[in-house]
């Protein structure tokens, strides 16, 4: 059972490239405090995505003729591992690079390749993913928007909400519905490309509970689309979407997400010079646990290098390292609490809650744990 | 064939295949059941023996298959996924240290004992022979070790000091001991075998929510019980992941790669076999019936060469003495 999953090492090749982007990210890291750092792949600059892409860190896996590196899914391992190590601000350029790219090399007609792909490895485009709305969360396939053929291309009406970068995006890759009723389920639903600043697009950000605006919902209101705003073919637009998932699951973003908050807290009990028996023991189960995602996380970049689309070992990664992300908050939580004689400084106190109060996503954004954990059951041959 | 033969190759496949077959030959629940109430163990052991995977760490110029500890990791594995009731595993690691020694390596099984005295060894009860590590020594325990009264466990202690009574047993000092080597390579062993069985117990556990009928469907339907089998197989994986990180490296492991395979292993070990029971039910907690062979192993060898408080301890103190960041610690700290 998912014996598919086993031990690979980073080729020395890409290893070769973790020097030039640390340089790079602890650069960014220095600038900023830990509770701005904790906002790990959360974090917006786009000078800091264009730098990285002016550096060639961004599209690494595109091929040349398109302004990639032509590199494989290790080298992009290496290079996020070190961005989000550091907590540096990646948000910019994080889903087009991850995700939007790869979809657009994939099923994107020439032309919409040689647009946006170029474009996306400078580091300029911010996408985001429309696919929740009000009435769709982890019931994807019930999505109400509609673009409707025109003369002309496309007209679209309809909300999409919860869209991270929706409130600084440049496009939108959307799951919308091209044909029949919200009955028909996974049929009927394609992908378009939606210019966010084209007439008829309204975006309002939405903040969070630490204060943030990562997010936006946005309206659609009879906004007309060209004919080559569609992605891929009509009607596959479920396909696709669920191909995209397994580059959205199994990255280290998944296990990596409380790790400034972790550092921080070790930081501040080198300092105090700390090490009864119980602290300890949570650094070396943070450590051992650390250690293990990060080898099951390299285990699904493997399968992705050979070009494989491991979902269901992706869900069993993802759920296992927002465990431990969600885990970790709560732990040091306790730990520093259960010694209020030690002074700490705002910085790791404002990082603890910081990361306290925005975990609960963890397990929300890229698939729920609950539907995740379904995923995995029908993966074990449970019906 | 034998391990030795030099036509058997270096794929790691070649190994495994023959020696799942054995396993699966010699440790039927019936054997298993009939060493663990007391039969004889060396009939089993003389097919084991015959087998020349006993000598698969030692060195190919002393005899041995001269198999790395990677290559080893499988073989650990699937004496964990067949409950073995014999330290088929430990006799490999006493073996190459005694070779490595220069020591002459005694016929039979070999049990490693790496706690006080007066704690549970496992498998000691069968063994004419334990391994140790003391004051910076190895030492070859002759003995016969005391039954520790838990009823199936083949865990011994040994109470009486060596050459307080005619004829209690002798202790040979082998040489000095490669420090922590012996605790090393028992714990990763140990996470092994904890990663095969708790492979097992997944598969059985699948397999029997697959067949049981409850509510007119059967019970693998339950989004509920589904939820908790995903975490189950989440463990599995994990646990399989933390012991194979552990061999992949050099031998012995390092403390950094030995606590991290035992205490990933040893937490979810409690957790896998609550599991299992819970979705089997009552019939799981028969005698009669072979998860018990499973779960009881799991608990034993979960607190055997330290738990994962044990090992945390340890790799948290490492730790704390490094000024990198935790993903440069354990990028460097682990073979992988």
């Amino acid at each position: 059972m998912f014996d598919n999953l086993s031990l690979a090492q980073v080729p020395a090749e890409d290893e070769a490239l973790r020097p030039a982007i640390r340089a790079l990210a602890e650069q960014a890291a220095t600038a900023a405090s830990a509770d701005i750092r904790s906002r790990s792949w959360s974090g917006f600059s786009r000078e800091f995505s264009q730098l990285l892409g002016s550096r060639g860190f961004v599209g690494l896996t595109l091929p040349k003729q398109y302004g990639g590196a032509e590199k494989g899914a290790f080298a992009r391992f290496v290079v996020v591992e070190e961005l989000l190590a550091v907590g540096a601000p990646v948000a910019a350029h994080w889903i087009a690079d991850r995700q939007s790219a790869p979809l657009i090399l994939h099923y994107g007609t020439e032309a919409q390749r040689e647009y946006f792909l170029p474009r996306i490895c400078r580091g300029e485009l911010v996408f985001c993913i429309g696919m929740s709305e009000p009435g769709s969360g982890s019931d994807l396939a019930s999505v109400r928007s509609r673009a409707e053929r025109t003369d002309k291309g496309w007209r679209l009406n309809g909300q999409k909400i919860w869209t991270t970068n929706g409130a600084h995006g440049d496009y939108m890759i959307a799951l919308l519905r091209t044909s029949g009723t919200v009955d028909d389920r996974q049929k009927g639903l394609s992908q378009l490309i939606v210019d966010l600043k084209a007439p008829g697009v309204t975006v309002r950000p939405i903040t969070d509970l630490t204060g943030d605006a990562h997010f936006a919902e946005i309206f659609f209101d009879d906004v007309e689309l060209p004919e080559d705003a569609l992605i891929g073919e009509e009607g596959q637009g479920w396909q696709q979407v669920t191909a995209e998932l397994a580059f959205e699951r199994s990255g280290s973003e998944r296990i990596y997400s409380s790790v400034v908050l972790l550092d921080a807290w070790i930081k501040h009990l080198q300092m105090v010079g700390r090490d009864d028996s119980a602290t300890l023991a949570l650094v070396g189960d943070f450590t051992a646990r650390l250690g293990v995602l990060r080898a099951m996380s390299l285990a699904c970049t493997a399968r992705l290098a050979r070009g494989e689309s491991p979902v269901v070992e992706a869900s069993l990664v993802k759920d296992l390292g927002t465990s431990f992300e969600q885990e970790l908050p709560v732990a040091i939580g306790d730990n520093l609490a259960s010694y209020p004689e030690e002074a700490i400084g705002a910085e790791l106190y404002q990082t603890l809650l910081y990361v306290t109060h925005i975990a609960p996503s963890f397990s929300l954004r890229g698939g729920t744990r609950e539907i995740l954990r379904g995923i995995i059951a029908r993966g074990m041959g449970l019906r | 064939m034998r391990v030795g033969d030099k036509d058997m190759g270096n794929d790691m496949n070649e190994f495994l295949e023959p020696f799942q077959r054995l396993l699966e030959q010699l440790f039927t629940p019936e054997a298993i059941r009939a060493v663990e109430q007391g039969g004889p163990v060396d009939p089993l052991w003389q097919d084991i023996s015959s087998s020349g995977f006993l000598d698969a760490l030692v060195p190919e110029q002393q005899g041995g298959a001269g198999l790395t500890l990677a290559d080893v990791q499988p073989l650990w594995q699937a004496l964990g996924y067949h409950a073995s009731p014999l330290p088929v595993g430990e006799t490999m690691i006493a073996r190459a240290l005694l070779a490595a020694a220069g020591a002459a390596i005694p016929d039979g099984p070999i049990a490693l004992a790496t706690g006080a005295r007066g704690r549970a060894v496992p498998y000691a009860l069968i063994v004419q022979h334990v391994l140790m590590e003391l004051d910076g020594q190895l030492i070859l325990e002759s003995a016969t070790y005391d039954d520790i009264g838990v009823p199936g466990s083949l865990a011994a202690v040994r109470l009486q000091p060596i050459g307080a009574q005619a004829g209690y047993g002798s202790a040979e000092v082998i040489g000095t001991a490669d420090q922590g080597a012996l605790h090393h390579l028992s714990a990763t062993l140990r996470a092994s075998l904890i990663a095969g069985a708790g492979q097992r117990l997944t598969e059985m556990t699948a397999a029997y929510a697959n067949e049981r009928v409850q509510f007119g469907k059967p019970i693998g339907r339950q989004q509920a019980l589904q939820q908790n089998m995903a975490v189950m197989a989440e463990d599995m994986v994990a646990s399989r992941m933390a012991a194979e990180l552990a061999c992949a490296g050099a031998m012995p492991p390092t403390l950094a790669a030995a606590a991290t395979a035992k205490s990933i292993t040893s937490r979810a070990a409690a957790r896998i076999a609550a599991t299992a029971h819970a979705v089997h039910g009552a019939i799981g907690i028969s005698e009669q019936y072979d998860l018990q062979l499973f779960t009881r192993r799991l608990h034993e060898w979960r607190l055997a060469d330290g738990s994962e408080s044990y090992w945390n301890r340890l790799l948290g103190q490492q730790r704390l003495k490094s000024s990198s960041g935790s993903v440069d610690y354990v990028r460097k700290s682990l073979p992988f």
